[in-house]
């Protein structure tokens, strides 16, 4: 049986790769590889996944240098060679080993005014939305976001500055300005706009390149550069 | 800076960059035609001097850049040097006006 040559992150900030051997298996994902070396090499081995099946959002690690659900990452893919180096998540801090601490992530979704803002009462009727109509199509393509913090981790914008709101909040924000029920557009618009806001990215693309459901949130943000400066020419903001 | 004031800004930067795409085609090209025609400096300014229209375009395209460049010096001197706040608002305007000095003053003498 062929083996991986695996290094894996060890520590907090500080820390170093420590390297495994684990046994090659068909089929084999990245999280095997992992849930392996925990559970027969070293128990001490902190990470975290939750569902296995590329729906929680729980298990992104960096692959080989590259953010990725290591459960959705087959060993085929991305370890040709038989190594693989998996390290905690960039731009966010390591708690232990792979687990990174996400609250400044969550925290800046709460900041980008990422909550609905209901403005219908329990005795209004449904809200009828035309899947068709151009605001509910902008806001489907961004909506299947699970907050796995893939794209926050491969942004440079995030890494050069700590207070950008990154590309997971934008594309929330985004979603919920195209939301013809939501009643905090303005207040919302005010939220993203600015230097830690939409007006920050350079265009990279490396959260649209890394999304594993496929979003794009580089067009989230240039929606909302176009809708702040709307919204100033309107002198609604 | 307020959100509005820094929309504001993006505003401006992008519209100055349009006004730039175009000026510095014209630019180019003219400055082939030149080349290429064999035009002394004489002859240069013997076509610029009392041309109202090369005036307006020249000063547009100096007013442009005066517009655009400081607003992207801004965002780079605050991602790449931490540099924020009045001194760096200060510098860049500074920076403004004195490209839009010296550029209308090229400007004019070559009208003049």
């Amino acid at each position: 049986m062929s083996t991986l040559q695996v290094d894996v992150w060890r520590g907090a900030e500080a820390g170093r790769f420590q390297r495994f051997e684990v046994p090659r298996e068909a089929n084999q994902t990245v999280l095997d590889v992992v849930t392996y070396v925990q559970r027969r090499l070293d128990p001490t081995l902190a990470y975290r996944f939750a569902c296995r099946v590329g729906m929680c959002g729980s298990c992104a690690m960096t692959v080989n240098g590259v953010a990725r659900w290591t459960c959705r990452t087959h060993v085929a893919k991305v370890a040709g060679d038989g190594r693989l180096e998996i390290g905690p998540l960039a731009n966010l801090p390591v708690i232990r080993d792979l687990a990174t601490d996400m609250r400044e992530f969550f925290d800046k979704w709460a900041r980008a005014r990422g909550s609905h803002a209901p403005t219908a009462t329990r005795r209004d009727d449904f809200a009828r939305v035309p899947p068709a109509s151009p605001a509910r199509a902008a806001a489907d393509a961004g909506i299947e976001c699970i907050g796995c913090g893939v794209c926050y981790a491969s942004c440079d914008v995030v890494a050069w500055n700590p207070d950008y709101l990154g590309p997971a909040a934008l594309n929330r924000a985004w979603t919920l300005a195209n939301d013809v029920r939501d009643g905090a557009r303005a207040e919302r618009l005010r939220a993203v706009a600015g230097d830690a806001g939409c007006h920050a990215c350079h265009t990279h693309m490396s959260c649209t390149e890394r999304c594993p459901q496929a979003i794009a949130p580089t067009a989230s943000i240039a929606g909302l550069k176009r809708a702040t400066a709307l919204a100033v020419l309107k002198g609604e903001l | 800076m307020s959100p509005r004031a820094e929309v504001k800004l993006w505003i401006a930067q992008r519209a100055s960059a349009a006004v730039l795409a175009l000026c510095v085609v014209v630019h180019l090209v003219v400055i082939v035609y030149a080349m290429r025609g064999g035009l002394s400096a004489a002859e240069i300014l013997g076509r610029t001097r009392g041309n109202v229209g090369w005036l307006v375009f020249y000063g547009g395209f100096v007013l442009a850049a005066a517009v655009h460049a400081p607003i992207g010096l801004r965002a780079i001197a605050t991602e790449w040097l931490g540099w924020r706040g009045r001194s760096l608002s200060v510098a860049v305007h500074l920076l403004a006006i004195v490209l839009a000095a010296v550029g209308l003053r090229a400007a004019w003498a070559v009208f003049g």
